[in-house]
Parts: structure tokens; sequence; C-alpha cells
């Protein structure tokens, strides 16, 4: 096994609120390798995105607050970097694609620019010209016609798929060795979404960069994604390769996520909606978060908030469930199109 | 502090690639297969060829197509012009006294008539111009950097010091303009117009600082922000950089009126005798001077000695907010509706 390029380990994120102290992130722990794409998927308020966002210092503290945990990236811990050092960090080592490309770009600056100071922050030596060849290259790379005239011109003279390809753009301009997608199709149009992942895929293979995927979407899991984890209220509930999880899930959670959505083959019973809601962050039942809504829930489940375990051997399957085995042997509603 | 910059960074000198890390074949395309993006040769080949306009372009044209606005700029150059060209512009001397026509109506000679010590009005309205544009201008620019750079701190960081900034601000709005003016001239004695002009930014920063603080306010919980904060920016430059420019349209609106505003408190001032200290004739100082003559010699209203500076005045306000206004809209990269 190679050495994780980043790794999360116990990581806690609260806000204080009015009603009280919300427990976005509930003790997280994971690796990533280099060159990996890593699935995260969970309803909203899940804490996806809370436990990406920690990473480069950019929640909002107060009311946020980062309570424990270490995130160790290329031997130092993020978490606990000045901001000095975790500035050079962002947009250089890490860099983030945001979800919505109509805001997440400034109006009245143009593109080109805007992709050039990624670089003159980091680099503020560099030449202008280098610096425009680098952006217009990097705009063609991306799938950007006509980048030369593109380059020039206002966001708002770009379309929702063009802007996205231009956050990429932007994301990857200082080759990043980690690269952090949030929800980075779900402002976009299904035919955009298909265009946009491939840009992504394409920006993967070229800068070979690891990859986290923030998503609720299981599709683009499945199509993007080597592993998954399934967060659910602030925990990880499941984690393994997609393939795994799709073939077998072994959480009454992704079970739960599978039947809600549609299969696009065969005929289509009635779609299996989780029942209930998701549990208020601020007041978390105790034990399993998941057992009011979990059909398997029993006894020790309102008492124990079971860990994550390895399940069965090897493949690096783990489920938060007190009663995984049971579901062994269960056939996901995709197994047949994993296999 | 470790290096955490790659040993082979993007901007490598001596390598030409886009990610040196990768090893690409010369001339092989990189792509997933069977990908569908779509390159530029697609798109060049099927016609479809953009033409860049810069904000410039679109702001230009916003502006000439608005007419007041048209009708505000042209007014102002006239004006101003007459002010910043008053040597050449007036046919007298402005101190220059003609006992022999003295309190005279406007005639060929003196189009806007002549005072009590028989000065040629025309030329000391046109002296007076200047003055009052050298204030205009220097109140706003000087209060506006001034409001830019405290709305700037207080609206970016907020917290305390947003609180200490603006309690400040509302102190110094707190104090009554004329009663102070007036007992800070009262002291100091009357001045020459750059002594009035930094008494006025005294006061007109805090406008400026108001506006720009609520607008930092917003403009830094945008996902712009966020974005380039995440890709390394730092506080001076998401302030300077990134959320300044969307501040720009109201910013020129409010300096634009700030011109206005400061002749006009200047013309006050100067009429109570508070102002500029005679004989540097200023628009208000003339105001002033007609009060003491109200008479011609044969009992007539010696009305152009208060119609001409006073007319020029709401001539020089009027253009100086038709221009603001105008350009407020054509600053707006946001504002893609064209006026007829």
């Amino acid at each position: 096994m190679p050495e994780p390029l980043l790794s999360i380990d116990n990581l806690v994120v609260e806000f204080k609120t009015e009603d009280g102290i919300v427990h976005a992130v509930d003790g997280v722990s994971y690796e990533l390798y280099p060159g990996e794409t890593l699935g995260i998927v969970g309803e909203s308020g899940s804490g996806k995105s809370v436990s990406t966002l920690a990473l480069l210092g950019l929640i909002p503290q107060p009311p946020g607050r980062i309570v424990s945990g270490t995130a160790m990236f290329k031997g130092r811990d993020l978490l606990k970097l000045k901001k000095r050092e975790l500035r050079r960090v962002r947009g250089n080592e890490v860099a983030m694609i945001f979800q919505d490309p109509m805001t997440s770009l400034n109006p009245v600056l143009t593109v080109g620019f805007q992709l050039g100071e990624a670089i003159k922050t980091h680099f503020p030596d560099e030449k202008d010209q280098a610096v425009k060849k680098r952006v217009v290259d990097l705009l063609k790379l991306v799938g950007v016609p006509n980048a030369e005239t593109r380059y020039d011109q206002y966001p708002h003279e770009f379309s929702g798929g063009m802007r996205q390809r231009a956050m990429i753009a932007m994301a990857i301009t200082n080759s990043p060795s980690l690269l952090i997608a949030d929800e980075p199709t779900t402002a976009l149009d299904v035919t955009i979404q298909a265009q946009v992942l491939e840009v992504m895929k394409r920006v993967q293979h070229e800068t070979e960069a690891a990859t986290v995927l923030i998503t609720h979407d299981l599709g683009i899991v499945a199509e993007m994604c080597d592993r998954v984890l399934v967060m659910y209220a602030g925990h990880i509930v499941e984690s393994g390769t997609v393939e795994t999880i799709f073939r077998a899930p072994r959480h009454p959670y992704t079970i739960g996520l599978m039947n809600s959505l549609p299969k696009l083959t065969g005929d289509e019973e009635w779609l299996e909606p989780i029942t209930g809601a998701p549990p208020s962050l601020i007041d978390l039942p105790p034990g399993c978060p998941f057992h009011p809504r979990c059909f398997l829930a029993r006894e020790k489940c309102h008492v124990e908030n079971p860990p994550l375990a390895p399940v069965d051997a090897g493949v690096g399957h783990r489920s938060a469930c007190h009663f995984s085995e049971e579901l062994a042997g269960r056939k996901s509603k995709f197994s047949e199109a994993v296999a | 502090m470790t290096e955490i910059r790659p040993s082979q960074g993007p901007m490598a000198p001596g390598d030409d690639s886009l990610f040196p890390t990768t090893q690409a074949i010369e001339g092989e395309v990189i792509a997933p297969e069977g990908s569908v993006v779509p390159t530029v040769d697609d798109t060049q080949a099927a016609g479809l060829e953009l033409k860049a306009r810069s904000q410039w372009s679109y702001a230009r044209m916003r502006f000439f197509r608005h007419r007041l606005a048209l009708v505000g700029l042209v007014g102002l150059v006239i004006i101003f012009g007459a002010g910043i060209f008053a040597g050449v512009v007036s046919p007298y001397s402005y101190a220059a006294i003609d006992l022999e026509h003295i309190l005279q109506g406007p005639t060929h000679a003196h189009w806007f008539g002549t005072d009590a010590l028989g000065r040629d009005q025309f030329t000391r309205v046109v002296w007076g111009i200047r003055t009052s544009m050298e204030v205009g201008v220097f109140v706003a620019f000087l209060s506006t950097f001034v409001g830019l750079i405290i709305g700037a701190v207080a609206g970016y960081y907020g917290g305390w010091l947003d609180n200490l900034l603006m309690r400040i601000t509302d102190l110094v709005l707190t104090l009554p303009l004329l009663a102070v003016l007036l007992t800070a001239t009262a002291l100091l004695g009357q001045g020459n117009q750059w002594r009035v002009s930094l008494i006025l930014v005294f006061f007109f920063w805090t406008g400026i600082a108001r506006v720009v603080r609520g607008i930092f306010l917003s403009l830094r919980e945008k996902e712009y922000v966020e974005a380039a904060k995440a890709s390394g920016a730092g506080d001076a430059r998401l302030m300077f950089r990134h959320i300044l420019p969307n501040t720009l349209g109201p910013i020129v609106v409010n300096a634009t009126l700030a011109v206005g505003t400061a002749i006009l408190v200047e013309a006050a001032l100067s009429f109570l005798n508070f102002g500029i200290k005679p004989p540097t004739p200023s628009l208000g100082v003339l105001v002033n001077d007609a009060q003491q003559s109200p008479q011609t010699p044969t009992g007539g209203t010696t009305w152009w000695l208060t119609i001409f500076p006073g007319l020029t005045i709401v001539a020089i306000v009027l253009c100086v907010n038709f221009l603001g206004d105008g350009l407020r809209d054509a600053l707006d990269p946001t504002q893609r509706r064209m006026r007829a």
C-alpha cells in the first residue's frame, strides 16, 4: 500500500448556533491515496462539504469550530497550519472546485484575469506573457472554444458549462496534488454535467491529482470514483471501493439510498424512499444516528453507536452497523449493473 | 517553515508542457477513451467566432446612450473648462476695479454686469468656478480615498474593528456640520480654499465609508470571494483586487455627488462669511457680495450679482448629479439592459 497523500483522523467540526451546538462533522477519519478519486456521498447536511472545507480553513470561525482531529497532508497537519502557510497551500497544493459556477466567478473581472490571478498569487514573479499563455492553454485543455478571445471576456459572457470549465481550469492552474470538487455538477444541466465530468476526468488524467468528489449523485460516483464514503449525520457510515459498495452495500442507509433511486432498466416497481427525516444535528439520537429510520434497528442500536468496522476480509470495505453481517449476501438494486 | 512548492512547479522554467509531471508523448492527445470534450478546432470549424467586448466598451456604450449623463458631461466640461482656463477666458483681471462702471447691468463690455467696485462680474464668476471646482474635486477625491479605506477595512474584517470604525464614523456624523465649521473658522479665521476643503473632508468621508462598508459586508460572503480565498488569495488581494472593483459603481457615484455637495457647502459657508477669504472669488463669496449691494445708485435691483453665480452653482450641481447617475448605470457590468 502506498503512503496516503491525505490522512484525516477523527475530525470533529461544530457550529455554534442560537439553538445549540450543531455537530456537523463528528469523528470522521479517512485516507486518500495519490491519484485516486474518492467520492463522498450523503444527504444535504450530512457533513460532506464541511469535512473538506475544514481542511482548507474555509469554515467561518466563529460560528464554526474545529474541535479535534488531524489532517496530515504531505507530512504536515493542515488543521494546525498558520494562516499564511495555509494560504500557500490553497490553490497551489490543494485546489477546490465549487458548486455554483454562476456565482463563483467575480463578475467584474475577466475570466483570463481571474485565472491568471490564481497563478500570480503563488508565483508573483511570473511574467505576464507566460501567465497568459498558460491560462489560454488551460482554457483549451478544459475545452473552452476560442480560448484567446474568451480570455478577455467577463463571466456573464460565459454559459454555465463554460464557467464551470473555467473554474476547473482555475483549480488546476498550479497543478495541485489534491483537488476537492464540491458538487461540481449540481448546478448544471444533465447534458452539460456529462461534458463537465469528461473534463474532470481529462484534467485528473493530465494532472494526476488525487480527487475528493463530493456529491449526492450516486450515478456520478459510479462514473468517476475509485472509492466511496457514505456519510450520514456527520459520520461515515460506510466506505469501500465503488464496486463493492454498489454490488453489496452493508449498511442499511446505503441500501436505502440506492433503493430510492430509479433504475433505468427493466420494470420499476415503487421507489422505496428512506422513511423519516435526517436527525437534527443539534440533538442527535443516542446510539446509532440512523436507528430511527433503520429497518434493522434493535435494542442495541438505541444505546451504542457502532464503530466503522471492517466487513468481510480484505478489500477495505467498512460499515458502521452492528448488524452488517446480516446484510451479507444481500444484493443491491444495482448489483447486476456493476457486475 | 517547510517549502511546499513542488520542485517541479507548474511554472518551472524550461518546461513548456502544461503539467510537467505527466509523461505525455509529444503530439499525443491525452484524453480518456470516448472523450466528448469539444476541442477548439470543432467550434472554430463550425464558424462560431465570438468577438470579445471589453468592459469599458460596454460601459462607454451605456454611458453614451444615457442622454442626461451626456448633458451633464458637456455642461461640466464647459463650466469646468471655463474655470480651468479662467485666465484665458476672462476678459478682465478679477481684481481690476473700474470705478466709472459701478453696479452696471449686463452690457456688451460686461456680460454679467459689474459689482460695487466696478469689477467685471463675468470674470469673477469664471474665477469663482475655478475656486469652487478646486474645493469640490479635492474634497471628493480625498474624502473618497479616506472613506474607502475605512469602509473597506471595517466591512471586510468585521467584528470589533468594524464596531470601532463605525462608532467613530457615527461620532463624526453626529457633529453638526455648520456649527463645527463656524467654530473652526471663528477660531482659525477665514482661510484659503485648501483649508476649507480639508475641513470639509473631515465631514465628507463618513458617507463613503458607510456605503463602502455596506457593500464589503455583503460581498465578502460571495462565493467568488470564497473561491478566490480557496485559491490562496490573501486579505489585501481579496479586498482590493476582488471586492473593490465590485464597489466601483457606487463609489464613483458617491464621489461625483460629493463634488456637487462640497461645492454647495462651500458656497453656503462663504455666503455666511465663514468660508473662503475674499478677495479670492468663489461662487459663494460672490453671492455674499451681492448682499452687500442690493441696489444700484439709481435704485434698481442688482439681480445680476446674485443670479449669475447662483445659476452657476445650480448648473454645476445639476450637471454633476446627471453625470453621477449616468456613470452608475454605465459602470455596473451586471446591468445588461441598454437605455434607449
